[in-house]
């Protein structure tokens, strides 16, 4: 049972971490986004507010992904161990293994 | 010139101040009752349920649940509204108060936003967009008071996104629902479940998108907090106890969690929403199927 226990928790944090490597995704993206917004508003100073605007919505929409392995993180480490193991306890009292 | 204020008029104002206070003061007391003593280190929970009312005996998923976000949620549409009571009180066609130019700074500005995102064909959405910018807004800004803020609860956040789902809906079914179910099989009839998937994805990348940035921002406030105790529990534990890192520190952090990405939030739920309505709205064929529709009454 410990073991068990011990695996579900290991294996809970490790999914979280691997879950956030799709904060690479976001960071690249709006890298990029805030780049050419800069080019931009080098190239025409006078359309700084849309070009602004614009960009902040756009990196919002690109943050989308990492938000998505953010809150599976999240999941993860606060609320799936916890289900886990109270259904590991439940089996175990049903008398499945 | 500056008109004289009647007695009446100086006593409703009060009273709608006081009344826009007084539901967060009332949140105030309320936290401050009902939180548990803690032995302090690092808590993270969702929010407190006051009261739960269970319909279904062994099951919890049908349980009407009355918890914190939806109460602090309750208390901020509250004071929005007595604030703008307060705001628009005493409107005259020739200015005498100083509120009438921040009320009227705030409508134009509203209405050229929805205008310039939305076109001609949204006229009647400002009050709606600034209703769902101003909740949003406050919500997330409730943090400051040292409340729960209800955007950073799936459900509250869930319900604007069903709301904003509803009104695509409709807005896609004004060209008539044989045109509506047609859209699902562009470009190719196989795509039709990607399509229908991509239309649940709406509502749902909105709701998280909101839920996840506020959320993220607590957690990482209160993971800041529980290292700077520890750091200064190292540093100055030999001396006193009290956490003198904790002072100032935490504070430039929720600048950016709390008023800088709240408000950020609030802009961009409500920048997505009108831009899905308006992009729902097939203007073209709306206005070609009015367009018959009146030909064929003329020839009758």
């Amino acid at each position: 049972m410990e073991l068990a226990i011990g695996i579900i928790l290991g294996c809970c944090a490790l999914g979280a971490g691997i879950a956030m490597i799709a904060g690479i995704g976001p960071g690249i993206g709006e890298g990029n986004a805030v780049a050419s917004a800069c080019e931009a508003i080098g190239r025409q100073p006078e359309s700084k507010g849309a070009v602004t605007t614009t960009m902040i919505m756009g990196c919002a929409i690109a943050e989308t992904t990492g938000l998505y392995a953010l809150v599976i993180a999240i999941l993860l480490i606060f609320v799936a161990p916890n289900t886990f193991v109270n259904v590991l306890q439940k089996a175990k009292e049903l008398g499945l293994f | 010139m500056k008109a004289k204020k009647s007695v009446g008029f100086i006593i409703l104002d009060v009273f709608y101040i006081v009344m826009a206070i007084l539901p967060l003061a009332f949140g105030l007391v309320l936290d401050i009752l009902t939180t548990p003593k803690s032995g302090g280190g690092v808590t993270i929970a969702g929010a407190r349920i006051y009261y739960e009312l269970e319909l279904f005996e062994g099951t919890r998923f049908f349980n009407i649940i009355i918890s914190e976000a939806q109460v602090n949620s309750v208390l901020v549409i509250l004071t929005i509204l007595f604030a703008c009571l307060f705001l628009t009180h005493g409107l005259k066609e020739k200015i005498e108060l100083k509120r009438q130019h921040l009320a009227e700074i705030i409508v134009e500005k509203v209405d050229a936003l929805v205008s310039e995102n939305m076109g001609r064909d949204f006229s009647g959405f400002p009050p709606f967009i600034i209703a769902i910018m101003a909740l949003s807004g406050l919500s997330s800004l409730l943090a400051l008071l040292g409340l729960y803020p209800p955007t950073s609860d799936i459900s509250i956040v869930g319900g604007w996104a069903i709301l904003v789902f509803a009104l695509i809906t409709y807005y896609k079914l004004k060209c008539g629902p044989i045109y509506y179910a047609k859209g699902f099989l562009q470009p190719v009839f196989i795509l039709a479940p990607i399509n229908i998937i991509g239309e649940f994805a709406t509502p749902v990348s909105m709701a998280f998108r909101h839920y996840g940035n506020i959320m993220s921002g607590s957690v990482i406030s209160v993971l800041i907090s529980a290292f700077l105790a520890w750091a200064s529990n190292l540093v100055f534990g030999a001396i006193t106890s009290l956490p003198i890192l904790q002072v100032g520190l935490p504070a430039i952090f929720s600048l950016y969690f709390d008023i800088f990405s709240g408000c950020l939030q609030a802009f961009i739920f409500a920048m997505l929403t009108m831009l899905n309505i308006s992009t729902a709205f097939d203007a073209d064929e709306y206005y070609r199927r009015k367009k018959k529709k009146l030909e064929k009454k003329l020839k009758k």
